[in-house]
């Protein structure tokens, strides 16, 4: 096997442990059920890593994502709710005002040399300002639509429930993948994160290539938030707080490299599984507090660079 | 000017951004730097921002001195939690000697810098990962020590860390500028200063120079960790009690930040912990107007990325190459020079 798929072999393998370690532990772990609900409730980090995958793949970082997130859930709520717009309407609105966020975003970083993580950061204020800007409380969303998609869905064997929030994630990363390997978008983006000066002197168009990324990830970051409207039924200003992190955490347990230029999207789905697999484990046990999520995760990320850095050492050799 | 670590123009601008920031306060509140002697104790707005600033701006000196060596440290917020958790703690058992207290405090924060030293140093993982395994996990350890509780103590002599005055002004003050004071003092006067910079700019050539590249990143992570260990003190006597979750939350953003403002790169290299400062004062300037001016605080984070664009736009040579090339073509009628 190549050395550059062992990251990603590596969270696989992970995953498949936990998955048996759970099973043999508690019994119906491993139950279609419960992995089909893990779809459901990491849809919406699911979602935001996988912009957050393209970001870092192209060297940079995204911290705005949950901010980016907590806003288009805001405006999605009021706009249903408060001036009775219809959700397939609000729907491509805020992704087009995200990707413009992420745009702009993007052409200072390119234009001016900015860090990416410092206008990101800055993203991220801006973002979170505005929807407490835009409303302080929570807003419950009551619409037929809405409740009409979460309702839908397939049983499948053994009670196992595929909802809508599912099949977007599938839909999500098939998109994903299809862009990370088969667009000349994706093949900029691997030849960014691998070094910016060699991309542009090969005649990839840095500028244009840098705002299509921001602008994804802020368009991916609006789906989640609109994902995660559907899922709680409301729009909150103060959702998503540390989004960001989570999502880098996935990214990186999914086998990205944090330097860029290295990694796949499918190691990011991985990643967001095997965290949705410890939370689903701590709560089977039932008596671990919730605090050890945090702990094991943190774990997690540091076991997955040690591996990452032997790995980026022993290609560095050859 | 030395001393200060770096030219006089790159002072100019975190200045006039803070002057900018002060003014508008004097216009909208007369008595903004007014001062007062009550009881052997300073009143004033002045001294409030100064002492709300405390614990950012302990973690901005470690922070500049790690982002100066190249790297990052995003488990300082989180560390502040462990601190306040371990002191709390001691504080209700039966360990009588306060200044056993604070060493476990300290010892906290330098044992989770040498953590992030020797993952970013010998492991040699970027800093930015090395440091967001600590901030993920630092909080569920701190929530750990507090047994998910938030622990209260009463302590008299500890609380006066962060209630108590000497010489007029709050301790905490007193606190960051004496850990102000010795940093400045170690890096400028020796050589240490010279040698983080290098590292900074260019690790290789610093360690084909001679330098300790491992050691010297090693020792400013452990120095970040200290910081963030008496900024957590800090918090936690003013609250008299520990509370993992909440505790110096988000504060890493806004020491990076300061850091920024005053100028350095985060790229490393050059750093000047005077022109750090100045940063941390401007953000909690800034937060200060805007409580004032009687805008409503859901304006507050809006406000706050503006002006950081801001700054950052002005501090972009890119810019200043448009704004300057736009002034040439008004002076010379329209020839730009190359």
């Amino acid at each position: 096997m190549k050395s550059r798929y062992l990251p990603v072999a590596a969270t696989g393998a992970l995953f498949l442990f936990l998955l048996l370690a759970g099973a043999w532990q508690f019994p119906g772990f491993a139950s279609p059920r419960v992995l089909l609900n893990l779809l459901t409730d990491n849809a919406f980090l699911a979602i935001a890593a996988l912009g957050m995958t393209f970001v870092i793949l192209s060297g940079g970082i995204d911290l705005s994502v949950g901010s980016v997130m907590a806003l288009s859930s805001v405006l999605f709520a009021l706009l249903v709710e408060n001036y009775g717009w219809h959700p397939l309407e609000v729907i491509p609105f805020v992704l087009a005002v995200s990707a413009v966020f992420g745009a702009l975003m993007g052409a200072l970083i390119h234009v001016y040399r900015l860090q990416p993580f410092i206008v990101t950061l800055a993203g991220m204020f801006f973002a979170r300002g505005l929807a407490t800007i835009l409303s302080e409380q929570s807003i419950p969303i009551e619409d037929p639509f809405v409740d009409a998609v979460n309702n839908f869905g397939f049983y499948l064997f053994d009670r196992a429930w595929l909802s809508s929030a599912a099949i977007l994630l599938v839909v999500v990363f098939a998109f994903g993948l299809w862009l990370a390997h088969f667009t000349r978008l994706g093949s900029y983006i691997y030849a960014l994160g691998g070094n910016a000066t060699s991309a542009a002197l090969l005649g990839v168009p840095v500028g244009l290539t840098t705002i299509r990324i921001y602008a994804l990830s802020s368009c991916l970051a609006a789906l989640s938030g609109i994902v995660y409207s559907f899922y709680t039924a409301s729009g909150y200003a103060l959702s998503g707080l540390g989004l960001e992190l989570d999502a880098i955490a996935a990214v990186v347990i999914g086998g990205t490299l944090l330097s860029g230029g290295y990694g796949f999207v499918l190691g990011t789905v991985a990643g967001v599984m095997t965290m949705g697999l410890i939370q689903t484990w701590i709560s089977f046990h039932g008596s671990l507090n919730s605090w050890w999520t945090r702990i094991f995760i943190g774990g997690l990320v540091l076991g997955f660079i040690i591996i990452q850095q032997r790995i980026t050492a022993g290609i560095k050799k050859r | 000017m030395r001393l200060m670590g770096l030219t006089d123009n790159k002072l100019a601008l975190p200045l006039l951004a803070l002057a900018v920031i002060l003014l508008t306060n004097l216009v909208l509140s007369p008595e903004f730097f007014h001062l007062q002697l009550k009881d052997g104790r300073l009143y004033g707005s002045l001294i409030d921002i100064l002492n709300r600033s405390a614990p950012v701006a302990l973690l901005a000196i470690g922070m500049s001195i790690v982002i100066a060596t190249g790297g990052i440290d995003l488990s300082v917020g989180a560390v502040i939690a462990i601190s306040g958790a371990v002191c709390a703690n001691l504080l209700n058992s039966s360990v009588d000697s306060l200044t056993l207290v604070i060493l476990a405090g300290m010892c906290a924060g330098l044992v989770a810098g040498a953590v992030n030293g020797s993952l970013v140093s010998i492991f040699g993982i970027q800093p930015i990962v090395a440091t967001l395994v600590l901030m993920v996990a630092g909080r569920g350890i701190a929530q750990l020590i507090n047994d998910g509780q938030i622990v209260t103590f009463n302590n008299d002599a500890f609380s006066f860390i962060g209630v108590g005055s000497i010489f007029g002004l709050p301790t905490p003050i007193i606190i960051v500028f004496v850990v102000f004071l010795l940093a400045q003092l170690l890096v400028r006067l020796s050589a240490l200063g010279l040698f983080i910079e290098s590292i900074g700019c260019n690790p290789k050539a610093s360690a084909y120079a001679g330098l300790h590249v491992r050691s010297i990143k090693f020792t400013a992570y452990c120095f970040s960790g200290l910081c963030a260990a008496v900024a957590g003190m800090i918090v936690s006597a003013d609250i008299q009690g520990a509370d993992a979750n909440n505790a110096g939350l988000w504060l890493e953003l806004d020491a990076i930040l300061a850091v920024v403002l005053g100028g350095a790169s985060l790229a490393g290299g050059r750093f000047s912990i005077p022109l750090t400062l100045i940063g941390v004062l401007i953000i909690q300037t800034m937060t200060t107007t805007i409580i004032m001016s009687g805008v409503d605080p859901k304006y507050n984070l809006l406000v706050k990325s503006i002006i950081i664009i801001a700054v950052l736009l002005l501090q972009s040579p890119v810019l200043r190459a448009q704004m300057g090339g736009l002034l040439v073509r008004a002076k010379t009628g329209g020839e730009a020079r190359p």
